[in-house]
């Protein structure tokens, strides 16, 4: 019952916007989140339940869907593949999206089939051995979805930080500057060790204010899902992000990749809240 | 490879390196010996592997990656021995993680490129004596670890190694995996290692990494592998 009470406090502020009028959308969209809780932090939290009825509870909405989970697929990018060049070439951004992208939808998909099996038959152990699994290409595909949207062509208007008011004035307020804002993001990101990825995070609290901003890095394919964490930003920091172009230059491409941010999408996900930086995650549901 | 690539000297063992520098005068007033260490020549010219492992590859592994390894060694190592000689506990500790990496990149990268070794010169030809025993003992047969190895490189979620390592205490030999580059150090003894960033295959093999893994034992040198073997 705990974790009903959860879901619904989870999709309630859906409710009340404005594309949720349409009840087939808002219907798809509640059977979406479903195989999205696997993918959160809420996935441990109700497999280590002292009660495993309520897991089952949780979970077991997977029949609502034919008989199986949830497949997801790989989005569509909203540009071309050439159309981050010359700061992304477009041999890295087809093999990119097309081929690592894939992969991770690919075996995300294996994985909650898998599970889904491994719930139906009350496999604890299985259902245990394939979180990491699922963490990992889960986290691989939330990334990546998020990371194609929070680019855009060097040409276009959302290409400045003009395009994001409420966030530059945010990031100003933060760290002084633009400018040292960004000094502080590449340190950031040329400090991973291994492979991993820089995001610009909201931190939102439990008063309800517009939350404060942080840099953070995930290792791998660590997920930004955090408790009131919204991510605003990413950047693929795996070498397969720039080596066909940039090899061992990893920081031309930390600064080239500033021409190509589309700061629009980072408002939005800034003046939204993790729903909103989701959206694009939840479209390839 | 041009003939400057190829480097007559042989490939020295990254701990013989480190010694084989000389001392250095310190900081701040403070004498102190320190030791720097080196990026360790190639064995073998860079277009050597191909075409397991291209010669750009090998070029840019060697000479760009792994130098700047050494060169962060250094610089870690510089400042750990400011913070010892200031007592400056909280930076020592701060500096750990620096000296793991750089200095397992260093160690893990010296390691690989004496276990490899051109086709023509040995590459690939299956170990003998007491290394194959152990190997048959743990695993059943050559086949069989290279199946199990290319599994555990296959499964790395991110950058870092699979190693077949010798346990110290019963002398048996496994297959582990390491992250980033945290060195084999401890109860494990390295015996071969195969790098499985990104960096040491995308050039030729992009996505299609099983591809890489399958062709590197080709180039495997078990000659040094068996040498490492207690
Ligand atoms: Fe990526
Ligand atoms: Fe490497």
């Amino acid at each position: 019952m705990a974790n009903k009470h959860h879901t619904q406090t989870r999709t309630e502020p859906r409710r009340h916007s404005k594309e949720s009028r349409n009840d087939v959308q808002d219907l798809l969209k509640r059977f979406a989140f479903v195989p999205l809780l696997l993918l959160t932090a809420l996935l441990a939290r109700y497999l280590l339940s002292p009660t495993p009825t309520t897991l089952t509870e949780t979970v077991i909405p997977a029949p609502v869907l034919p008989n199986m989970a949830h497949q997801y697929s790989l989005p569509k990018l909203p540009y071309a593949y050439n159309a981050l060049e010359p700061h992304i070439s477009e041999q890295i951004m087809t093999l990119h999206h097309s081929k690592h992208h894939q992969t991770y939808v690919t075996n995300l998909n294996n994985a909650l089939s898998s599970y889904t099996s491994a719930l139906s038959t009350g496999n604890v152990p299985a259902q245990i051995s394939l979180q990491q699994a699922i963490k990992f290409n889960g986290g691989g595909h939330i990334n990546h979805s998020l990371f194609w949207a929070n680019l855009c062509p060097a040409s276009s208007p959302d290409a400045t930080l003009a395009a994001a008011p409420k966030l530059g004035d945010a990031i100003k307020r933060t760290w002084g500057g633009e400018a040292q804002f960004k000094e502080a993001f590449e340190t950031a990101l040329l400090g991973i060790q291994g492979s991993g990825w820089g995001w610009l995070v909201k931190v939102e609290n439990h008063t309800g204010e517009r939350g404060r901003l942080a840099i953070v890095t995930t290792k791998d394919q660590d997920p930004v899902v955090g408790k009131g964490e919204v991510p605003v930003l990413g950047v693929d920091m795996w070498e397969h992000a720039y080596y066909l172009q940039y090899q061992n230059g990893k920081a031309a491409y930390v600064k080239n990749i500033w021409n190509i941010i589309n700061w629009r999408t980072a408002e939005k996900r800034y003046l939204g809240g993790q729903d909103e930086s989701w959206s694009v995650l939840k479209a390839s549901m | 490879m041009s003939s400057k690539l190829l480097r007559s000297t042989p490939l020295r063992a990254a701990v013989r390196s480190t010694q084989s520098q000389s001392s250095r005068a310190g900081l701040a007033g403070t004498t102190f010996v320190r030791t720097k260490a080196t990026l360790p020549d190639l064995s073998y010219d860079y277009g050597a592997l191909e075409p397991a492992i291209s010669g750009k590859i090998m070029e840019l592994h060697h000479s760009k990656h792994h130098q700047t390894y050494v060169n962060s060694l250094n610089d870690a190592s510089e400042k750990m021995e400011a913070a010892k000689s200031s007592n400056d506990v909280a930076s020592q500790i701060a500096l750990q993680p620096l000296i793991n990496f750089h200095g397992g990149g260093h160690l893990n990268h010296t390691l690989f490129w004496e276990n490899l070794t051109p086709k023509n010169q040995g590459g690939g030809e299956p170990p003998t004596g007491a290394l194959s025993t152990a190997i048959n003992d743990s695993y059943g047969s050559l086949d069989a670890l290279k199946e199990k190895f290319n599994t555990a490189l296959a499964g790395i979620q991110g950058s870092g190694w699979a190693w077949l390592v010798q346990d110290t205490q019963t002398g048996s030999v496994s297959i582990k995996t390491y992250a980033n580059q945290d060195p084999v150090v401890g109860q494990f003894r390295p015996i071969l290692g195969i790098d499985a960033w990104e960096h040491a295959y995308y050039l030729q093999y992009q996505n299609r990494k099983a591809e890489y893994f399958k062709a590197v034992w080709d180039v495997v040198n078990w000659k040094a592998a068996e040498k490492r073997f207690k």
